[in-house]
């Protein structure tokens, strides 16, 4: 809670940073503010950001590091008998305190040198916060009056500013690529752990999946099969049914909609189909479930097919189903931006539409025709809900769609889902298994780009 | 109207000196009237050019020459024009016919963004001219040659079109119509977005496909007018105030609006 005032205590003075530098900027102008090298904001930003930055920045680092450090502290001042203990009581011992010193209710035995720790503790934390807070505000205040000490009609504030908010920006890119990188080498570091246990060429050529691992000697079925092969031809089948639906029915509607519809029609068209994709993926499955799977086996019945009541082909056409917009919205976006100048130039050639939309249009916007398709196929390949509901478990190894398969997504949720121990084969084949849906996609999207780079037709 | 109908009626059309004929055109942009009834005739193997201040409608009545602004929503037109005799507006005819007899270069180039060679096949193509490579082959060659494009494209048919100069864009555009082999080539301002050589080069091309088309050209620029055709109509706020030859025009006007503008004092 004192966090929360010293927070917004320094979110006020950084405030009143701004309104200080900005009339602070207008006094040392002398009232004629082209003199100055910037307007007057950017003196203001400049004194906000002196008396803000510094302050928050150590604000930030104090409360990664402050409990490490306390902690440590806490370790060095026990006595002895404790230290004594294994890695794991001590550990405990060490959570029993810092419960203690918050007032949480421990159980377990208590004894007074704990106790004696325990205040010790929470004093540190004490002291230690009321001296950081002092601390930051100093900062702040000493910022703020040095940046407005600066102010000069000759500071060059806007470009000081623009450095600083050009960093800001390096630094939300870099997020989101360290984050990237992050999750690949987590991926890669627990998918070794893995093929340590099950060697790669079983993992990749297997033709079984059946993960199970033994939890004591002996026990029946207990050794498992690793083979991905099922799950990823599970994958791909689902994948290729939902795309047979989604790009002709996408695709087709787009080029309806860019080129043929009415705009009082597309102004109504276009948001309706949209919707399609904000309809949570959940509804969508047992609408796949308890809907479009059972009509297929009774079709199949009427028609004496032998149709699983948990079919791929159910899974695949509600993928698809759900997939539309993304090929539609997207398509008709790029198809609308090719210039009517280009559509002009065939028809005066005396083509007709549909001519000028083949040859003229389409090819103009296949790069982003394209993505718009990538984009439905990692949707695909990625959905899980609908799987579960509507193609079921099973592993089978197969290119009918009438029956039950299963999916990697599906896998690494079962494979993960309730308590598990996170050292055995079974829960880190998801891990592999998340590795190769990576490398996959990633291929698909390498492949996409080089086609896309090869054949498109670029207009300016 | 009954009386421009007889008037059509008087020579036979397929010889008569007027290749296309417009009477009594209104054209309609929802309420707002941008042409009001134009009469004008355009000469065989001649070349019109059509000047006036921007928002005349110059540019509106060319494209109702080949029905371009049927493309346009809200667009009406109203009066007769008729091409060698028949009318183009008439329901029974095909729009995708008549602008392959009257073809259209725009204001800015506007090159397919396929291979030089493609830009001009295609016009060929889905009018099933040149079935075989051989004659598609001929057809570029002879189109690119009378746009005055051969020689510097010869070696790069395969290379895009869009990777050209402004100036042999709006020649590529100029071959890509005349391969469909038309009758009339419509021009809207074709030289605006080009320098004084590629602009010269331009009207030298005009000059020379007079020979066998009948030419309608738009243009901002009297001088250009002057140098490359024959009549000239003056539009001014939607109506045709003169036309007639292009000497007469610039040197002697029957109007006073005429006068001014040519002389620069307004527009």
């Amino acid at each position: 809670m004192s966090l929360l005032i010293l927070a917004a205590t320094l979110l006020l003075l950084t405030l009143a940073g701004y309104y200080m530098g900005r009339g602070r900027s207008v006094a040392v102008s002398g009232g004629s503010t082209h003199r100055l090298h910037s307007r007057p904001q950017y003196y203001g930003v400049y004194v906000a950001l002196w008396c803000g930055m510094p302050s928050f920045l150590l604000l930030a680092l104090w409360l990664a590091l402050e409990p490490q450090i306390v902690e440590m502290i806490l370790v060095s001042n026990l006595p002895s008998n404790i230290l004594e203990l294994s890695e794991d009581q001590k550990a405990l011992v060490i959570n029993q305190i810092t419960h203690l010193a918050l007032g949480g209710i421990v159980g377990g035995n208590i004894t007074p040198e704990m106790e004696a720790a325990a205040r010790d503790y929470a004093a540190m934390r004490q002291t230690g916060f009321a001296a950081m807070a002092v601390l930051v505000l100093c900062i702040a205040i000493a910022g703020l009056a040095l940046g407005r000490k600066r102010i000069a009609t000759t500071l060059r504030a806007r470009n000081q500013v623009e450095t600083v908010v050009s960093a800001v920006m390096i630094v939300a890119s870099t997020i989101a690529i360290a984050t990237t990188v992050g999750i690949v080498l987590s991926l890669l570091f627990e998918a070794s752990r893995f093929f340590t246990k099950v060697p790669v060429t079983d993992f990749l050529f297997g033709l079984q999946w059946s993960p199970q691992t033994a939890l004591r000697e002996g026990q029946v079925g207990g050794s498992g099969a690793f083979g991905m092969l099922p799950l990823f031809a599970g994958t791909l089948l689902i994948t290729f049914i939902a795309m047979c639906v989604a790009v002709p029915v996408g695709l087709y509607s787009a080029i309806y909609m860019s080129e043929y519809a009415g705009p009082r029609m597309r102004a109504v068209a276009k948001p309706i189909l949209e919707v399609l994709a904000g309809i949570p993926t959940v509804v969508y499955g047992f609408f796949a479930a308890l809907t479009v799977a059972p009509f297929f086996r009774n079709t199949g019945q009427a028609l004496s097919l032998d149709v699983s009541s948990e079919s791929a082909l159910a899974a695949g056409m509600v993928i698809g189903i759900m997939s539309i917009p993304f090929v539609s919205s997207l398509s008709d976006d790029v198809m609308n931006s090719v210039p009517q100048t280009l559509r002009d130039g065939a028809y005066a050639l005396g083509a007709t539409k549909s001519e000028t939309i083949k040859q003229v249009v389409l090819p103009a916007a296949l790069p982003g025709i394209v993505g718009s398709v990538l984009l439905a196929v990692s949707r695909a390949i990625g959905e899980t809900m609908i799987v579960v509901m509507a193609a079921g478990l099973a592993a089978n190894l197969t290119a009918n769609p009438l029956e039950a398969v299963t999916t990697v997504t599906v896998q690494i949720v079962t494979l993960l889902v309730g308590d598990q121990e996170f050292d055995s084969a079974k829960t880190l084949s998801a891990f592999a298994l998340g590795l190769m849906l990576f490398v996959v996609t990633l291929t698909l999207n390498v492949i996409a780009l080089r086609v896309v780079r090869k054949y498109r037709e670029k207009y300016d | 109207m009954a009386m421009a109908a007889e008037n059509l009626m008087v020579q036979n059309p397929e010889t008569s000196d007027h290749k296309m004929i417009a009477r009594d055109v209104s054209v309609y942009y929802g309420e707002a009237q941008a042409l009001k009834n134009v009469d004008l005739d355009i000469g065989r193997n001649e070349v019109t050019s059509l000047i006036g201040p921007s928002g005349c409608g110059k540019s509106t009545f060319l494209r109702c020459l080949n029905r371009m602004n049927d493309v346009i929503d809200g667009c009406r037109v109203v009066g007769d024009i008729t091409l060698d005799g028949h009318d183009i507006y008439d329901t029974k005819l095909d729009v995708v016919q008549l602008r392959a007899r009257v073809g259209m270069v725009f204001q800015k180039p506007n090159p397919f963004p396929k291979s030089i060679y493609d830009n001009i096949a295609y016009g060929p193509r889905i009018h099933g001219l040149g079935e075989a490579k051989s004659d598609t082959d001929e057809i570029v060659e002879r189109s690119l040659t009378r746009a005055g494009l051969w020689k510097e494209v010869k070696d790069r048919l395969d290379k895009p079109g869009t990777g050209l100069s402004g100036g042999q864009q709006q020649r590529l555009c100029i071959a890509r119509a005349i391969a469909v082999n038309p009758e009339v080539i419509l021009m809207d301002e074709p030289c605006s977005a080009l320098d004084p050589i590629a602009t010269a080069k331009i009207e030298e091309l005009i000059d020379e496909l007079r020979q066998n088309f009948t030419i309608v050209i738009v243009t901002h620029s009297m001088q250009q007018a002057a140098r490359v055709s024959q009549k000239t109509a003056f539009f001014h706020l939607g109506d045709l105030v003169e036309c007639g030859d292009t000497q007469q025009l610039f040197t002697n006007p029957n109007d006073e609006r005429t006068q001014g503008y040519i002389t620069g004092r307004f527009g």
